[in-house]
């Protein structure tokens, strides 16, 4: 269970339209696919802006897929649902 | 700086002093301050050495922190690259008056999906900025973005706005761009960045490169438009700003010796205008290096500064030969009166030898300087190249009141005298030496072409190179031309002969003239005895009163006939 742990990181700047949907829309895919299985954590630069340098982040929405081992990035807003299966290596269920 | 005394310069447009010499003169004070600059040129040109020197200055000089965005290179790279132009970048890291940030994008570890913006990158470098209240910002090479980001749509947008956020910033930022296939950037930054742009280029002809700086445009202000050279080394970014508009030198009236008491003699007895341009051309071998280091030698004498460039020659080979002429030019260079520079003329571009010259120059402010030989500059461009550079230096050397002495090396005789380099008409006094054949040896001699205001004098010398330097001499001028050596010594004795001969001859005559004198005189007093005897008769025939003469007549004279 732990190997197949996500540990996930989505990096947004304010309220932004954009960051509101990267949020809903990663909640919803990680429900359909990651059920019970991953850990999300939001981190707004505008309160903490020395991270953006720290985690390389230049775009955003960004998300970091920390765990399982390699580290992915995705940008965007998450609305490709496919691309972001792609870009977390989750085979699609169903 | 210079900005503020420029009546060209519009009053409203602030600018920040790059402190790189040369290109401050060049924009008339420096990057337009608060807005971004976009630095552009094909890789390789120096643009990240600049945008650094920027940064660097600003921080030592100006007191103005500054912060580096690095998309290409890893800062210690950038850090490691810059010590060797003694950037203590480190210390100003510790000292919070630089920052660096390193942005790292990889494509092939970023998938896309949907919408979004570089919102990221704005916080980072706010957050860098506000850190250490930075004033310049460096952004290097920002369109990496496009090779690691996939929507163009979405990068030009944000590239769009980064700029306005810059200037909203109130930072003097300078943006590097690679050049692309006929357009200044690959993705054409230079319509997002329209206030200044400055292109870098590092340009190879005949093997020999030489880099060049031009500013583009330059948004309300203006500007030198021509390239000018720039050379990068140990001691940083130089550009060159080559030529002066007018020619408005001061005229000094001063005089400096030439080094040599006879040509000075023949130079108004007090040598050349301080500030001339001197050349010396000559044949291999006709001393223009002896009368150079003559003159170098007398004007540290003065206790002047010299500089000796040195094309041929290396400085050991120059002040050993000129000890055998009694010079000893190694007491100078201990005593630092005398700087040799000796490079190879093929070494570099010409550009980069005169932005090279103008420099050391400007460095160690000499009174003198000389070019030995400047033809041997041919070899690092093209005629007119030289010829340019070589107005360009004389140009530069006589607004510095610098008393400049080139050589030349010419082919050929004197009748068709001329320079390799075409530069008479820019010299001030032109000194002929050649070699003249005669009965079996050369013999040099020296005349004195031209010498603008003065009386100088024109006479052709014979140039002797003894051990105590050059001395001329008078030249035997006589029906069969200027004789030297010799010829001249040859000529001297037929004189001296030709006359004891005419002397005899005269004594002859002279007394073949008295013999003839007393002969004559001796006829005359025959003439007259015999006058008396004739009287003495007409006076005994007188007291006769019978005129009986004939028979008589005809006694007398008869034997005066026979003998």
């Amino acid at each position: 269970m732990a190997s197949e742990g996500y540990n996930l990181r989505l990096y947004v700047a304010g309220q932004t339209p954009k960051s509101i949907a990267a949020i809903a829309n990663l909640k919803k895919i990680c429900d359909a696919h990651l059920a019970g299985r991953y850990d999300i954590t939001i981190v707004d630069l505008m309160k903490d802006p020395a991270l953006a340098q720290r985690d390389q982040i230049v775009a955003i929405p960004t998300l970091i897929r920390h765990l399982p081992e390699p580290l992915k990035r995705i940008i965007g807003d998450l609305s490709n649902v496919e691309k972001v299966l792609v870009g977390l290596d989750i085979a699609p269920t169903g | 700086m210079k900005a503020d005394t420029d009546p060209r310069e519009l009053p409203a447009l602030v600018k920040a002093p790059t402190g790189i010499q040369g290109l401050d003169e060049v924009t008339y004070g420096g990057l337009p301050e608060g807005r971004p600059t976009l630095l552009c040129g094909a890789a390789g040109c120096g643009k990240t050495l600049f945008a650094m020197t920027f940064l660097y200055n600003g921080a030592t000089l100006f007191a103005e922190p500054g912060v580096f965005i690095a998309f290409e290179e890893q800062p210690a790279e950038i850090i490691k690259n810059v010590s060797s132009l003694n950037y203590d970048v480190q210390k100003l890291i510790a000292e919070k008056k630089l920052l660096f940030d390193y942005v790292k994008i990889e494509r092939t570890q970023i998938e896309e999906s949907g919408d979004y913006d570089l919102e990221g990158l704005f916080i980072r470098l706010g957050y860098a900025i506000d850190s250490i209240g930075a004033k310049r910002v460096v952004i290097d090479t920002i369109e990496n973005l496009f090779g690691g980001l996939q929507n163009p749509a979405i990068l030009r947008a944000e590239l769009r706005r980064l700029f306005e956020w810059l200037k909203d910033k109130g930072v003097t930022a300078i943006i590097t761009g690679e050049r692309g296939d006929g357009t200044l950037t690959r993705h054409g930054l230079e319509e997002y960045v329209s206030d200044c742009v400055i292109q870098l280029d590092n340009r190879v002809t005949d093997q020999l490169s030489t880099r060049r700086l031009r500013i583009v445009k330059y948004r309300g202000s203006a500007h030198g438009t021509n390239e000018y050279p720039f050379i990068i080394d140990e001691e940083g970014i130089t550009v060159m700003p080559v030529t002066s508009a007018g020619l408005a030198h001061d005229a000094p009236t001063e005089r400096v010796s030439s080094g040599i008491p006879d040509l000075d003699m023949m130079l108004e007895g007090s040598g050349f205008f301080r500030g001339a341009s001197v050349l010396i051309s000559g044949m291999a071998g006709s001393g223009k290096s002896t009368v150079s280091s003559h003159f170098a030698d007398a004007a540290c004498r003065r206790g002047e500064r010299c500089i000796y460039f040195a094309m041929e020659e290396s400085p050991q080979q120059i002040i050993r030969n000129m000890k055998s002429v009694g010079l000893d030019l190694q007491q100078w260079v201990t005593n630092g009166l005398l700087q040799f520079s000796a490079k190879r003329p093929s070494l570099f571009g010409l550009e980069t030898h005169l932005a090279a010259m103008h420099r050391q120059v400007m460095r160690f402010e000499p009174a003198v300087v000389i070019v030995d030989p400047l033809s041997a500059l041919l070899s690092a461009g093209k005629p007119d190249d030289v010829q340019a550079m070589v107005l360009r230096l004389i140009d530069f050397l006589k607004t510095r009141s610098v008393t400049a002495l080139f050589t030349s090396l010419t082919h050929g005789n004197v009748e068709n005298a001329r320079t390799d380099v075409q530069v008479s008409s820019l010299i001030d006094a032109w000194l002929l030496l050649y070699n003249k054949e005669y009965y079996g040896e050369h013999n040099r001699q020296l005349y004195l072409l031209k010498s603008r205001g003065m009386a100088h004098s024109n006479q052709v010398r014979e140039f002797l190179l003894t051990n105590r330097g050059i001395q001329l001499r008078e030249v035997y001028v006589g029906p069969k031309g200027v004789l030297t050596g010799a010829a001249r010594r040859q000529q001297e004795y037929n004189d001296a002969a030709a006359n004891a001969v005419g002397q005899e001859e005269s004594e002859r005559r002279k007394r073949e003239a008295a013999y003839k004198r007393r002969q004559i005189e001796a006829r005359i007093a025959v003439l007259q005895a015999d006058l008396a005897a004739e009287e003495a008769e007409a006076k005994l025939l007188g007291s006769d009163a019978t005129p009986r003469a004939e028979p008589l007549d005809w006694r007398y004279v008869r034997p005066q006939e026979e003998p």
